[in-house]
């Protein structure tokens, strides 16, 4: 049930709490959590991963390789759950279409002149038109973050408007790089923006910059997800990504969704995490609960 | 002019004691699960409070001497021997607080300074051999094809040791040099019945230019943990320094599931000349050999 929507004035600033939403995000890092509870977590996490190759030494082969570890995560545990996605540069979409059969998972791309997003609208349009034409699931696009800076909120929403469109049946996710917006007032305000714009998704980072996604970041833009929740009745997705390597990180990251935004959230359609190397520290932690024995990298595949 | 101000002999001065922590990968944390034991001497008089470490220290401590030990087995040899000889330097500065220590851990004072000083010696030994037992160990080997085979020992990773519980410094110190002196990263579990220099023994390797992680050192219970250095998939090899026959046989069968080496070094006199020789740095020393594809054998032309 859709709430009439009313966008706005983005012009009247964010106001975010910074030692708050800093003292309330390290809470969540205390939780207890026992051992069943433990494993179901990272089998969820592990469910919830947007396997991801953004290099400029992306190959074709690599991309395979990717995909193929996406399916076949270890096969030394069976009955383990697949990733939600992989996530590779337009000109790889094709590869990793194919590599994925119907094996159910997902491929994104990101679009819009990655990383940086310096480039003019066309690109930017016929960047996602190629995604989306080879097969891509979901786009990740990114904001422009130096019109975001300067003030110039209605580029930035018609920018994300346009992309939108241009995506089709495609979800979008909108790339805030919160590690370039400097403070949580602004994180909260881009949040708005992308959310009243249409993104289906928001996501914290691009992984090339650094802080990339934190825990408080993600907590203001989780609390952002759930007030426009409250006012329009339509839900959004969050994909930290960059810099969550730790099983343990991972799990505080889906205690803050619970604590926050609730089961309605706890699945791969709504949450997300963008990592590389999170998935293999899983496995590790889930082949450690099963035999009781501390794991060692050199009995997992690489990617 | 700034007044002295001076005690009165009615109020004397309270000794700072210094907190005994245990030297992961640099840095002296505690125990992350907050235990303590009281280490005493033999009359029963309490010496400190020591970190009872978990099996969780040990997980980190492997993961801060995996994580050195690309670094420290890529280091020139020669570098490796110029750490380890200025371990020896600085703990020569230190010789008076260990003779100190040793005494409190039921030393007499003569055979204090006799450990001190033949553990200085024990550094300096090895410190030599960093550069010179791969010459020792290497062959060329004479094969039935054209080939040049040669073979050359490498380091085999991170070592777990559970040093000798019966004296203080010299066989941890022993153990430690040869394993660090072939390019191995360690994690070391001290006496738990006499840890004090073994955590004194961090702060000078932390002043020595050895890199954070190479040696990691844990006190604690010897029964307790025995089982995860046995067991833990990322470590190479398992050094077992005391008597205890159930030990070792749990660390014999433990050490088979990722066919770790595992050496019992139980009747080891630490004093002796027995205890120090390029054999200890070669018990940890993988063997690669290598298949060099040449023209000719044994004929008259050189084919490369």
């Amino acid at each position: 049930m859709t709430k009439k929507i009313s966008i706005p004035d983005f012009s009247i600033p964010s106001r975010i709490d910074q030692v708050g939403v800093e003292e309330r995000a390290s809470r969540f890092t205390k939780r207890s959590i026992k051992n069943e509870t433990k494993t179901n977590g990272l089998l969820l996490t592990l469910n919830m991963i947007d396997l991801t190759t953004l290099e400029g030494k992306d190959s074709e082969g690599k991309v395979k390789q990717l995909c193929s570890k996406a399916m076949h995560l270890h096969e030394a545990y069976p009955g383990l759950p697949t990733v939600a996605a992989v996530c590779v540069y337009p000109s790889m979409v094709k590869t990793a279409k194919k590599a994925l059969g119907n094996s159910g998972i997902k491929v994104a791309s990101v679009a819009t002149a990655f990383p940086s997003g310096q480039s003019s609208a066309e690109i930017k349009l016929l960047d996602t038109k190629l995604a989306v034409d080879d097969g891509a699931d979901e786009v990740d696009m990114v904001i422009s973050r130096g019109r975001f800076l300067q003030g110039d909120y209605n580029f930035v929403f018609d920018e994300i408007a346009a992309i939108k469109e241009a995506c089709g049946k495609a979800r979008l996710k909108v790339i805030l790089e919160t590690g370039e917006l400097v403070t949580l007032d602004k994180v909260r305000k881009a949040s708005d923006i992308a959310m009243y714009a249409g993104a289906d998704f928001i996501k914290t980072s691009t992984g090339k910059i650094s802080p990339a996604a934190t825990m408080p970041v993600t907590l203001v833009m989780l609390e952002a997800i759930r007030e426009f929740y409250y006012k329009t009745g339509i839900q959004i997705g969050m994909k930290p990504a960059g810099g969550i390597s730790k099983s343990k990180l991972a799990l505080h990251y889906l205690v803050m969704l619970n604590e926050t935004l609730g089961e309605d959230w706890m699945n791969n359609h709504w949450f997300r995490f963008g990592a590389s190397s999170l998935a293999n520290d899983v496995l590790m932690q889930l082949m450690k609960q099963r035999t009781g024995v501390y794991q060692s990298s050199n009995y997992f595949s690489n990617d | 002019m700034a007044k002295v101000v001076k005690n009165t002999p009615s109020e004397e001065r309270l000794e700072v004691l210094k907190t005994y922590k245990i030297y992961v990968g640099g840095q002296f944390p505690r125990t992350e699960s907050g235990r303590f034991y009281i280490a005493t001497n033999k009359k029963n008089e309490k010496l400190a409070n020591v970190c009872q470490c978990s099996r969780k220290d040990f997980r980190d401590a492997v993961g801060s001497a995996r994580g050195a030990f690309g670094g420290w087995a890529g280091r020139a040899a020669m570098n490796r021997g110029q750490i380890l000889y200025r371990i020896a330097e600085m703990l020569e500065g230190r010789k008076a607080q260990f003779v100190d220590e040793l005494m409190k851990q039921n030393s007499t004072e003569a055979k204090a300074v006799e450990e001190v000083n033949l553990a200085i010696d024990r550094l300096i030994y090895y410190s030599g051999w960093c550069d010179k037992f791969q010459q020792m160990a290497s062959t060329v080997n004479p094969v039935a094809s054209s080939h040049f085979n040669f073979s050359a020992p490498e380091p085999t990773g991170v070592v777990a040791i559970i040093a000798p519980q019966e004296n203080a410094l010299i066989g941890l110190v022993s153990v430690i040099a040869a394993c660090i002196a072939g390019g191995n990263t360690c994690v070391v579990l001290a006496s738990s019945s006499m840890p004090l220099c073994a955590v004194t023994f961090g702060e000078v390797l932390n002043s020595s230019d050895v890199p954070g992680g190479v040696v990691n050192i844990l006190t604690g219970s010897v029964s307790e943990l025995a089982p995860f250095f046995a067991d833990h998939m990322d470590v190479n090899a398992v050094l077992y320094c005391d008597k205890d026959a159930a030990v070792k046989t749990l660390i014999r069968e433990k050490s088979a599931l990722n066919l770790k080496r595992a050496f019992m070094y139980d009747k080891m006199d630490w004093f002796s000349d027995e205890a120090q020789s390029p054999y200890f740095i070669l018990d940890l020393q993988e063997t690669k050999t290598t298949w060099h594809p040449i023209e000719n054998i044994g004929g008259a032309k050189a084919g490369y």
